[in-house]
C-alpha cells in the first residue's frame, strides 16, 4: 500500500471505532433495559388516535426539486475546489485566463439559477 | 528503526489518537450539553440543571445512564434494520469527520491533503441518517420531519461549500493544517479579517460577512434553533426522531451535538486561525510540549466561544418559518456567497497576483 492511501487509513479506523462504540450503546440498551412491548406502545405516533394508513405517502414535489438543485450546485462547488487550490500557484497571465474561464462557468450557472428563480422553483407558499 | 514507523507502532499510535479524540469529544460533549442548558436557563433567568453533582456538573452522565436503562421501542410498522442503522450512521459520520480536525500543530488523526473536501462530503452524507430514520419509522410526523430536515440541510450545504471556497482561495490549500498555518502570526492574519496581513485588509468587507453567513448556515445545517424546524414542537413533535427512544435516540442526539461542536471547530479553523495565538508570543520561548498545549488551549477557547454563540442564538432568536428558511438559504446566502467567491478570486488574481 502506498503512503498516499495510508493517510486515509486512520479515518477508516476512526469510523470503525465509532461504529463499535455506537453499537455498544445500542446493545447496552437492548440487553440492560426492560422490554415489555404491547400493541399500543409500538403503534405509530399519531397525536392520540390510530394511524389512518401507511405513512409513506405522496409528498411535495418541491423537496425533490430542492435535492436536484442541491446536486447541481454541490457539483459546481466540487468543480471549483481544485480550481481554487491551484489558482494562486499559476503564473499571472495563466491566472487571469483561469479566472475568466471560471467566471464564464459561474455565469452560465447563474443564468440557470436566475431562470429557476423566475420560474418559481424557489418559492414556498 | 524507529518504533513508531513499524506497523505495530503505527497502529498503536493511530488507535491511541483515535481513542483520545473520541473520548475527548464525548466527555466535552457531556459538559457542553450542560453548558448549553445552563446558558439557555441563564438567559431565561432560571437556574438550569443544578441537582446532580456540584452545579449540576454530572447531569449529562445521569442522563446517559437513564438513556441506557430506558426501554428501546421499535414501532410495529417500522423497517427494523433501517430503523436501528439510521442513528448508528448519524453517529459514525459525526465522529468520522473529527478525524481531520487539527487541534494543535501535528495533533490530527489523519492529516489528509483534501481535509476540507472530506468534511464537506461527510456532512453531506449526514442527510442519510435523517432520511433513513424518518422513512423507517413508518409514521407521518417522522416522515414529514425527515423531508424537511433533509431539504434544509441540503440547502445550506451549498452556501457552506461556496464559503469554504473563499477560504481555500485565500489559503491556497484544502489541508486544514495549512489553512491554519496560513493564518498564523496574529489576529490580523485571520481569514475573517481578510487573511494575509495588511495587504489583504480590504477583503474584510467580504470575509467577515462570509464568517457570519457560515455561522448561520452552520445553525441551519445542524438543525439548531432558530432553524430547528424539524422538531418544531407545535407542528412536527420531534421531527424524524419521534419514534426513537433509549440509546437509538441518544445516538441521534450525540451525533447532532458532535456536529455542532464540529461546526465550532470548523469556524475556528477556517476563520479564526485555529490553534494559532491571537497575539504572537515569540518572546516566551516555550518548550515544545508546552507550546503544543498552549496551541490546544487557543483552539479550545475559540471552539468554546463559538459554542457559546450557538447557545446564545438558541436562547434569544425566535424560530423561522419554513418558507423564510428556504428563501434565506437559496435567495440570500447562495447569491451572496457566489458573488463573494468571484470577488475574492478577482482580488487574489488582479490585486495580489499582479
Amino acid at each position: 500500500m502506498n503512503a498516499f492511501l495510508l493517510q486515509y487509513l486512520p479515518i477508516l479506523v476512526f469510523m470503525g471505532i465509532a461504529a463499535v462504540i455506537g453499537s455498544a450503546f445500542l446493545v447496552a440498551a437492548f440487553t440492560l433495559a426492560p422490554r415489555d412491548p404491547d400493541p399500543e406502545k409500538i403503534s405509530a405516533y399519531e397525536c392520540g388516535f390510530n394511524a389512518f394508513e401507511d405513512a409513506r405517502m405522496k409528498f411535495d414535489v418541491r423537496f425533490y426539486l430542492v435535492s436536484i438543485l442541491f446536486i447541481i450546485f454541490d457539483l459546481e462547488v466540487a468543480f471549483l475546489f481544485p480550481w481554487a487550490v491551484s489558482l494562486m500557484k499559476l503564473p499571472h497571465n495563466t491566472q487571469v485566463f483561469a479566472f475568466w474561464s471560471m467566471f464564464t462557468f459561474l455565469f452560465i450557472l447563474t443564468v440557470g439559477f436566475v431562470y429557476e428563480w423566475k420560474k418559481g422553483a424557489l418559492e414556498w407558499e | 528503526m524507529n518504533f513508531w514507523a513499524t506497523p505495530v507502532g503505527w497502529s498503536l499510535m493511530t488507535v491511541g489518537g483515535v481513542m483520545a479524540v473520541t473520548v475527548g469529544v464525548l466527555v466535552s460533549l457531556a459538559f457542553l450539553l450542560l453548558a448549553d442548558r445552563k446558558i439557555w436557563a441563564g438567559v431565561q433567568m432560571r437556574k438550569g440543571p443544578n441537582v446532580v453533582g456540584p452545579f449540576g456538573l454530572m447531569q449529562s452522565f445521569a442522563d446517559f445512564l437513564k438513556f441506557v436503562l430506558k426501554e428501546p421501542i421499535i414501532p410495529a410498522g417500522a423497517d427494523k434494520i433501517v430503523f436501528i442503522i439510521a442513528p448508528l450512521i448519524t453517529y459514525i459520520l459525526a465522529f468520522g469527520s473529527w478525524a481531520v480536525i487539527p487541534f494543535a500543530p501535528g495533533w490530527v488523526v489523519s492529516n489528509i491533503n483534501v481535509g476540507i473536501l472530506y468534511l464537506l462530503g461527510v456532512s453531506s452524507l449526514g442527510v442519510y441518517g435523517v432520511i433513513m430514520g424518518g422513512w423507517a419509522s413508518n409514521s407521518k410526523y417522522p416522515f414529514l420531519g425527515a423531508l424537511r430536515s433533509a431539504a434544509q440541510m441540503v440547502s445550506y450545504e451549498v452556501s457552506i461549500g461556496l464559503i469554504i471556497l473563499t477560504v481555500i482561495l485565500l489559503a491556497g490549500s484544502m489541508n486544514l493544517s495549512t489553512i491554519v498555518e496560513h493564518q498564523a502570526g496574529g489576529f490580523w492574519n485571520w481569514n475573517m479579517l481578510g487573511g494575509g496581513g495588511w495587504k489583504n485588509w480590504p477583503l474584510i468587507v467580504v470575509m467577515f460577512p462570509m464568517m457570519v453567513i457560515f455561522f448561520i448556515s452552520a445553525l441551519a445545517e445542524t438543525n439548531r434553533p432558530p432553524f430547528d424546524l424539524s422538531e418544531a414542537e407545535s407542528e412536527l413533535v420531534a421531527g424524524f426522531q419521534v419514534e426513537y427512544s433509549s440509546t437509538p435516540y441518544l445516538l441521534f442526539m450525540i451525533g447532532e451535538y458532535a456536529n455542532i461542536v464540529l461546526m465550532c471547530a470548523m469556524l475556528s479553523v477556517l476563520f479564526m486561525g485555529g490553534w494559532t495565538s491571537p497575539i504572537p508570543l515569540p518572546f516566551l520561548h516555550l518548550p515544545f510540549w508546552l507550546s503544543e498545549v498552549v496551541s490546544f488551549f487557543w483552539m479550545a477557547v475559540k471552539m468554546g466561544f463559538w459554542f457559546f454563540m450557538f447557545a446564545m442564538v438558541k436562547a434569544i432568536v425566535p424560530r423561522y418559518r419554513y418558507d423564510q428558511l428556504m428563501r434565506l438559504g437559496w435567495k440570500v446566502f447562495l447569491p451572496t456567497s457566489l458573488v463573494c467567491v468571484v470577488a475574492v478570486s478577482a482580488w487574489r488574481v488582479f490585486v495580489v497576483g499582479s
